[in-house]
């Protein structure tokens, strides 16, 4: 038995979870529509390859990762693309974003796949491979995986694989774990060769018995040398820094990435990801959902992404008193703007809200500094404190008591007796503080393109005297050299040429009648 | 005496070369709080200008518009001095624009690119121009030398990729106590 360690803080809400594990991962069916955003992952968005009108096959490219941190998107089925344009999307400000829309044709015909031996190529190789696969991490932030692969010189000990899935209501990894545990114990292999990593741990909540025991058994099926560790059920416990603290002992200093303490980590669903996409050569096409809350059989469904949200919910029949929808879970998910929006790889669940099961909450009163948010908070911070320098925007104090460690996990705001919306505050910081860096930096920016601006300028004008200068200095010299000595035939003719046109120029001026001043101009 | 003497006369020359500065140190540091916008509604022909106008003492705190309220904060906290507000000759902060050029009326007459104190004018002589989106600073700069007035200001959109989470509306309301109110 495997000495595990502790967080701090952490809180234990009702966890609402044997409402969707009753019944099998089922398929969802075709949707008439997929929407299919550019911009699902972390970083910078693919840029569209496609065109309205175009025919598709399922997995084809639809969009080219652009930038470092990018990820590949594809057509989750085959079919015609309908338009490449601004939609509505599952994201918190409600704005649109580039999308395409694709219709089905209903053959679900694939493009040429092509499966590899991840043992036959270089990791660099299979990271550009899962990068045009579209492979982003599935637990919530859809971080593309290539990049977390990408280690340099840094030595890897341990991997782990998330699926301690510590949110209420979510149990889509807890679906997959329990069915497909042998492609994740062989995608989680995958992944130990590509970081070269000397062990593999996979730390599950101990709410879910049925998924430890069936990974335990893929592992011994398959001979491989992982180990299952189930971990105390407490929320966050599924916090990527939580988790390594939980199994490793080890703390993810601030700042640091967890490559920098020997330690990378991957959600379940991901490593499933990777091994489809290696050995099937599945790009990323689709996922599994969890559709909870307030509908009449909540239930786990695979399906493509883009598939409207409308439509998923519609399978598992949502109450008529549902009143909004959470894309996530109740501590950390963002309301939908809309129920049409379409479901994206990081959607891992969609809960239907109502005021029965999500009451609204008490109006919010003054902070009494009582730290029963200290007492939570899984990232020892000071929440207290955060939420005062938020309020009053002071914002490189709030920086100063290591505002960007908090994870915005919610327990703060889950505890606070006076109902003080705190995470919403440290996000409203987060994103000021992001923002004044940006224009900072576009003010340096600004600040040498002046400078050069000027220093053009200046270069300009001293050329252009340099020139004009010498230009003048070359015409003096040319006059003095190449004036040959006139003939007196010569001498006289210029002498009558100049007589005539004085006596023009006198009969022009006396014309208009100008004064004589002008004559001798 | 006269050992000492030398010695620290040599460690002070060495220091004297050591950490020579080039510049006025505090001009460096109010110019990087300014929003390099270049747009002298100071009345400074830059950013730079101001900042050593400021550091000689001979300007006031409060003459940047682009730089907001905020940023006369930065500069009072910068320079120990008290918050000012705008005073009633400068113009008020207005949201970030960008230039835009109508590029069928322009005639490529190449004042703008002129005036442009940032180069995010791309164009030539009798060739149409168009603004480098990315680089303008909103000084409005190229909007009075433009014959033709094609150039107008286009407030920055929020989009997904500039968006900010707002700050959280929750009003702090009376609790009516037991029987207070009846």
């Amino acid at each position: 038995m495997r000495k595990l360690y502790h967080f701090h803080g952490g809180i234990h809400p009702p966890s609402n979870k044997t409402q969707s594990t009753r019944t099998a991962i089922a398929h969802a069916p075709l949707p008439t529509k997929l929407i299919v955003p550019l911009h699902q992952h972390a970083g910078e968005a693919a840029k569209p390859v496609v065109q309205a009108g175009d025919h598709v096959l399922k997995g084809q490219l639809i969009g080219m990762p652009e930038g470092f941190v990018s990820s590949a998107v594809h057509a989750p089925t085959s079919g015609t693309i309908a338009a490449v344009d601004m939609q509505l999307i599952a994201h918190p400000s409600g704005l649109p974003n580039l999308c395409a829309t694709l219709i089905p044709d209903g053959k679900d015909e694939w493009a040429a796949l092509k499966p590899v031996d991840y043992r036959n190529h270089s990791s660099a190789e299979l990271q550009h491979l899962l990068r045009m696969a579209g492979v982003v991490g599935l637990g919530g932030a859809a971080f593309p995986s290539d990049i977390k692969l990408r280690i340099g010189k840094q030595k890897i000990n341990t991997l782990i694989l998330n699926g301690a899935e510590c949110e209420p209501y979510i149990t889509c990894d807890d679906m997959l774990m329990r069915e497909r545990a042998a492609e994740i114990v062989q995608g989680a292999e995958m992944l130990r060769s590509m970081l070269d990593a000397d062990e593999v741990l996979i730390g599950v909540e101990d709410n879910k018995p049925e998924a430890v025991a069936a990974l335990q058994q893929a592992i011994t099926a398959n001979g491989m040398n992982q180990e299952v560790v189930a971990i105390p059920t407490i929320y966050p416990g599924g916090g990527a820094k939580q988790l390594i603290r939980v199994i490793t002992g080890l703390e993810v200093p601030s700042g640091k990435l967890p490559t920098d303490i020997g330690v990378q980590c991957f959600n379940v669903a991901t490593a499933y990801t990777v091994y489809r996409a290696l050995a099937h050569g599945e790009p990323l096409l689709s996922r599994v959902i969890t559709i909870a809350g307030n509908v009449r059989h909540a239930q786990n469904y695979e399906a493509l992404i883009g598939t409207p949200i409308a439509e998923l919910v519609a399978l598992s029949e949502a109450l008529p008193d549902t009143d909004r929808y959470i894309m996530g879970g109740p501590m950390m998910g963002i309301p939908l703007p809309s129920v049409h929006v379409p479901a994206v790889k990081a959607t891992n669940c969609i809960i239907a809200a109502s005021a029965k099961i999500f009451p609204p909450s008490p109006p919010a009163m003054p902070c009494i500094r009582c730290t029963r948010c200290v007492e939570v908070c899984p990232a020892d911070l000071q929440p207290q404190d955060l939420y005062w320098f938020a309020q009053s925007r002071e914002f490189g104090r709030a920086q100063a008591f290591s505002l960007f460690d908090c994870i915005e996990c919610g327990a703060c705001s889950y505890v606070c007796p006076s109902h003080i919306p705190l995470v919403q505050f440290y996000r409203f910081a987060k994103s000021e503080i992001r923002a004044r860096e940006h224009d900072k930096q576009l003010a340096d920016q600004a600040r040498v393109r002046h400078e050069y601006h000027e220093q053009r300028i200046e270069r300009e004008k001293r050329e252009r005297a340099d020139k004009l200068a010498a230009r003048e200095k070359t015409a003096q010299a040319a006059k003095l050299a190449s004036a040959p000595p006139l003939t007196p035939q010569q001498q006289a003719e210029q002498a009558g040429l100049e007589a005539g046109r004085a006596h023009i120029r006198e009969l022009a001026q006396s014309e208009v009648g100008h004064s004589d001043e002008g004559v001798t101009k | 005496m006269a050992a000492i003497a030398i010695v620290l006369g040599a460690v002070l020359g060495f220091a004297a070369i050591k950490f020579h500065t080039e510049g006025n140190p505090l001009v460096d540091k109010i110019d990087a709080v300014l929003p390099q916008t270049q747009c002298g509604q100071c009345s400074y022909p830059g950013c730079k200008p101001y900042a050593t106008a400021i550091a000689a003492g001979e300007a006031d705190i409060n003459r940047c518009p682009p730089g907001g309220e905020e940023g006369i904060q930065k500069l009072a906290d910068l320079l120990g001095v008290e918050f000012k507000p705008f005073g009633s000759d400068t113009a008020a902060p207005k949201p970030k624009s960008v230039a835009f050029i109508d590029e069928s009326t322009c005639i490529g007459c190449t004042l703008c690119i002129q005036a442009c104190p940032v180069d995010a004018i791309a164009g030539a002589a009798k060739q149409m121009h168009t603004i480098i989106a990315a680089e303008c600073t909103g000084c409005e700069l190229c909007i009075a030398p433009c014959p033709v007035d094609c150039i107008s200001m286009r407030v920055i959109e929020e989009k997904i990729n500039n968006w900010k989470w707002k700050y959280p509306l929750h009003n702090l309301t009376a609790v009516e106590t037991a029987g207070a109110a009846r």
